[in-house]
């Protein structure tokens, strides 16, 4: 099949300009996404192409656009509304956890919701502590909303567009730092299930269990330590809701060993889950504690120095790694 | 504005008198019925004293246009359409209830009414109502979404941001403010800079509609039925009815209604209550009308009780309801 290395916007891009070409309910709203081309530049063209009805500018109102997104969905529509950094959802939280996530169920089936809130997320940007944030796991924490993180181009432009398609609001989170990087297309079509692991790096000594960001890291460190003659399998989790621990369990079934990489923070968190699921599942395949490389517990700084201090990497990741071994 | 009474049919305002009657009923049964704890729960907030705007309001829409409020919800259920047993089931937690058992008083719905439910954060419908008339425009459909919001609302910043947007994009909305002086136990004058909530239209350049007399169903109809006009013709209108609840904030709330001081606002709010203004239009227009209004009230009885009948034995719902409609699968 030919492909082309497209960076992972320009594959989110293709998504959403397909998923609006296959569909005139689907529309786009949010700050800036129309005339100024997305802050990100991912809806770049879109305006241009679809005009003002499908591509809607908002006022910097995040308790409107996620809650109004709710509405239309409701109604008929297949909102994807752009909540431009994930740091702003959380003046939305309200509707978004409130009422995307539970109308469904509160109505007892009366009303679908079936919206997908995008979001950049991600930090090492300088950003300062308001606005370096990666509190996907907050999100999942909650029923009634997946939660996608895809960690390359490819992945990302399948996933969104089954989050378009399906009928269940969908809180998709794009890393920034992940933006500009390459990974090969298909010309042609594809779509990748909700809730579908995959394993992006295969080896029998330690399972990584990771996302987004995480992946990067990780098979970095992976290449370092195959020099040591150490072979990691990285899980790349692609959702945080629904969890697909089954390629978890059988990785760990057979490696006995596991180091979860989050690059959001360890506090009830995503290593947190994984590290339960797993000794409730599979604690006589147990060699060795469950280690975890998560963001440092502190709100980041802004000079680099420290700010970097705080994030994972794939040297801390090859420490928890031999630290199982 | 003058009001049209002479020109409205009988049937019309009969059909008022039995919706005010009954939503007063109901109320006044779900209050017993809590008293009992024959429904249960912690929230339960009465409709009671705010009749004639639910049912002036929505008398002024069609089927095909939508509806959408806070959690004061049982009276505009019942304007709308929905069945009483249905409402009481839900109040009663069956499987039967509109939400089947798993909204409760503050989250009854109809999709089939184009009721879109009663919401229980403050302020948390309304960009729903954004949303749902932004379908309307988007399809490029007739309707138009009423959203009703207390007082109280007005100061969250929900209702700034989803008016705004709203009028930003002229969408097809009728904001109408059920003022009842006060929100939970704070009073209007003490929460808005500008107690006359309606003039805040100005800020958002929207239409300013009427502050309308909420007692007298007559005078809302007709303020709605223009505004509901001028927001399928051109953008969203922002209106205000002055009503006044007889029992408190809700059930959890007894001591403010119980208040000395307020014994005596009660009761000039319950001189122009809703049932005694149209009953008193009535019996002016149309000589002889009171053994007809009396059927009206008997009848209302009559629904009530089998609701409460129809909820008292229906199932409670089971492990497979709890389970159901977490997601769409």
């Amino acid at each position: 099949m030919a492909t082309k290395n497209l960076p992972m916007r320009e594959a989110l891009r293709q998504a959403l300009r397909e998923e609006m070409q296959r569909d005139e309910r689907v529309f786009i709203m949010g700050e800036e996404v129309g005339k100024w081309h997305g802050t990100h530049r991912v809806t770049q063209g879109l305006y241009e192409e679809f005009g003002a009805r499908r591509v809607r500018d908002t006022p910097i109102s995040e308790m409107a656009i996620a809650g109004a997104a709710v509405g239309a969905a409701m109604a008929g529509l297949r909102p994807v509304a752009e909540l431009m950094t994930i740091n702003f959802a959380f003046l939305s939280l309200d509707a978004m956890i409130n009422h995307a996530a539970k109308i469904h169920y509160m109505f007892n089936g009366q009303f679908t919701v079936p919206l997908v809130y995008r979001a950049a997320t991600g930090w090492g940007n300088q950003a300062t502590a308001t606005h370096s944030h990666m509190p996907e796991p907050i999100f999942a924490h909650f029923p009634g909303m997946y939660v996608g993180v895809p960690s390359n181009a490819y992945d990302a432009k399948g996933m969104l567009k089954a989050a378009i398609r399906d009928e269940n609001p969908v809180l998709f989170t794009e890393t920034i730092a992940l933006y500009p990087k390459p990974s090969p297309v298909p010309d042609e079509e594809y779509v990748l299930p909700i809730g579908k692991a995959d394993i992006k790096r295969q080896g029998g000594d330690v399972t990584i269990v990771t996302y987004a960001r995480g992946v990067e890291w990780s098979l970095q460190a992976a290449d370092m330590l195959a020099k040591e003659g150490v072979e990691v399998e990285i899980v790349d989790m692609r959702w945080l809701r629904p969890l697909d621990m089954e390629p978890v369990f059988e990785s760990f079934k057979k490696t006995n060993r596991c180091v979860v990489v989050e690059e959001s923070l360890p506090m009830f968190s995503f290593g947190s889950e994984i590290a339960a699921q797993l000794q409730e599942a599979a604690f006589d395949y147990m060699d060795a504690p469950i280690k975890r490389v998560s963001a440092m517990d502190v709100p980041l700084p802004y000079a680099a120095e420290i700010e970097l201090m705080a994030l994972p990497n794939a040297q801390k990741i090859v420490d928890a790694v031999r630290g199982v071994l | 504005m003058a009001t049209q009474t002479a020109t409205l049919p009988k049937e019309q305002l009969l059909d008022w008198y039995h919706q005010i009657v009954l939503i007063r009923k109901f109320e006044n049964m779900c209050d017993a019925l809590y008293a009992e704890k024959r429904i249960t729960g912690v929230y339960m907030h009465l409709y009671s004293g705010h009749e004639a705007t639910g049912v002036g309001a929505l008398a002024a829409i069609t089927p095909e246009d939508h509806v959408i409020t806070a959690y004061r919800d049982h009276g505009i259920a019942l304007a709308r359409g929905v069945d009483p047993k249905a409402v009481m089931a839900e109040m009663m937690g069956k499987r039967t209830g509109t939400s089947g058992g798993k909204g409760g008083s503050m989250h009854l719905a109809s999709r089939e009414h184009n009721f879109w439910g009663g919401y229980a954060i403050v302020g948390g419908h309304l960009p729903l109502a954004t949303g749902i008339a932004l379908k309307v425009k988007y399809m490029g459909e007739p309707n138009v979404v009423i959203s009703f919001v207390g007082d109280g609302a007005t100061n969250n910043g929900y209702f700034h941001e989803a008016v705004n947007l709203a009028a930003v994009w002229d969408l097809p909305v009728v904001w109408i403010i059920e003022n009842n002086l006060v929100g939970m136990g704070t009073r209007v004058e003490e929460a808005s800079g500008q107690p006359d909530l309606v003039k805040r239209a100005i800020a958002y350049g929207m239409k300013e509609g009427p502050r309308v007399d909420g007692q007298d169903v007559v005078a809302v109809y007709e303020a709605v039925k223009e505004a509901v006009e001028y927001a399928r013709a051109t953008g969203p209108v922002l209106m205000e009815s002055l009503t006044y609840r007889y029992q408190g904030h809700g059930v959890s709330d007894r001591q403010y209604s119980a208040r000395e001081d307020l014994k005596s606002e009660l009761e000039i709010w319950q001189q122009r209550d809703p049932i005694i203004v149209l009953r008193s239009r009535l019996t002016k227009r149309f000589k002889n009308i009171e053994p007809e209004l009396e059927r009206i009230e008997e009848e209302a009885d009559r629904i009530v009780a089998e609701a409460v009948e129809f909820a008292e034995q229906s199932p409670a719902p089971g492990y497979e309801d709890l389970i159901a409609n977490v997601y769409v699968e």
